[in-house]
């Protein structure tokens, strides 16, 4: 395989993490959370979801997946404030950021058979 | 298998020790081969050009996987019934967990020695092997400097660094796109590096993957040189935004290139506002001090 996308590393992450909690679990669905900021792309580890599950017990295995916005803090103005790109900038122009919301990447639920 | 993920399953950490290996590592011989998933036989490979006589197998070298002393957040599994037959179980569980819970170890083992970590990141080519060199040689007598260096093939980077001075530890990814903390781990008991000394952690070059894996460091340094162009803070935010220092290197070469520092000083500010900027040149020494002075500012002090 040589694909040299973080995606892939992440995928592998995945089914090791569902493999270990649910060891010999025949899993139908994985659902993921992918926060706007984590620095993930979805269609990117859809696309090594199926290369990455051959074999193990998620093989066949559907995956959900929920992209919540991110949210920010801005510390000049005071307002929260919901980015529009990986660049988080506040509506005011202030740069000066706390991102509070959206950098996770999470395993929220499986279904298993 | 590579901690968070299993991509370097072919990775092989091999260390240019100027000292024998210690007998809780396996006695004679230097190099740490990382087994299990799909191997791609980079032990044979690097056999030929790298010092060493023996290799031994990773489970005798890995840490255990207990929970003593730390803790992970998927200890609650809730599950419920679902009409199909099925059930849906609640793991709620970051998928990079097992690797920000190696890096959290990492971190307390440094601190338990005072030793301070950099991750050192950038594209590749923009000179960090070049900047360890130099920090090297200028530090010697100053301040213990040792280098875990990542790679996907080969040790040229690794001789470079021992031959300025520095102990080393070369990591080979394979076809991993960054270093991980389980790589890390390894690299460090390898070096075993003194107390109040710096270990540097050479990334793989590469300005995406490695933002998304904590090593266990103290500080992440983003090194770009002016010969990448401007626009690498806004092309590559979620490398940027980690960034506690970004060191802009080869400014010995602005005369030559089209790179307008006041624009990338703009934009470094917007993708990472925290960020301090110096300007370097790896080269000829223009700017070095102040890198070393921040280094030095983030040293533990020794302990017993």
């Amino acid at each position: 395989m040589s694909l040299l996308v973080h995606e892939l590393a992440i995928t592998e992450g995945l089914v090791d993490a569902v493999s270990e909690r649910l060891p010999g679990a025949k899993v139908t669905c994985v659902r993921l959370e992918i926060g706007a900021l984590s620095g993930v792309v979805a269609d990117s580890l859809r696309f090594c979801f199926d290369l990455v599950t051959e074999g193990t017990n998620l093989e066949g295995a559907a995956l959900e997946i929920i992209q919540p916005p991110a949210m920010c803090h801005c510390r000049v103005c005071g307002q929260d404030f919901e980015p529009d790109s990986p660049i988080a900038l506040c509506p005011c122009g202030s740069v000066e950021v706390t991102v509070l919301t959206g950098q996770d990447l999470k395993i929220t639920s499986v279904q298993v058979a | 298998m590579c901690g968070s993920c299993g991509c370097g399953s072919g990775a092989v950490v091999t260390l240019l020790a100027d000292r024998p290996v210690p007998a809780w590592m396996g006695g004679p011989g230097h190099r740490l081969h990382r087994g299990a998933r799909g191997h791609h036989g980079h032990a044979e490979h690097l056999a030929g050009h790298v010092l060493t006589d023996a290799g031994y197998a990773l489970a005798d070298f890995e840490h255990d996987h207990g929970h003593e002393g730390h803790s992970h957040d998927h200890d609650h599994v809730y599950v419920m019934d679902v009409p199909d037959g099925g059930r849906t179980v609640e793991l709620q569980q970051k998928v990079l967990a097992k690797n920000d819970d190696l890096a959290e170890r990492n971190r307390e083992w440094l601190r338990e020695r005072g030793i301070l970590a950099i991750n050192l990141m950038s594209s590749p080519g923009s000179g960090k092997t070049t900047l360890l060199e130099r920090t090297t040689r200028d530090l010697v007598g100053k301040m213990t400097l040792s280098v875990i260096e990542g790679d996907q093939e080969t040790a040229l980077d690794a001789r470079r660094i021992q031959a300025a001075g520095s102990r080393v530890v070369q990591i080979n990814t394979g076809v991993g796109c960054h270093l991980d903390a389980d790589m890390v781990a390894q690299g460090l008991r390898g070096l075993d590096p003194p107390s109040g000394s710096i270990v540097v952690i050479e990334n793989v070059g590469n300005l995406v993957c490695p933002a998304l894996f904590d090593l266990g460091e103290e500080a992440r340094v983003v090194l770009a040189s002016v010969t990448e162009g401007a626009d690498k803070p806004l092309k590559y935010p979620h490398m940027f935004r980690q960034a506690d220092l970004v060191l802009l290197n080869k400014t010995d070469l602005l005369p030559y290139v089209d790179f307008d520092i006041k624009q990338y000083m703009t934009d470094l500010r917007m993708a990472a506002p925290e960020a301090l900027l110096l300007q370097i040149s790896a080269t000829t020494g223009d700017g070095i001090q102040a890198w070393y002075d921040w280094l030095r500012r983030r040293i533990p002090p020794p302990r017993d």
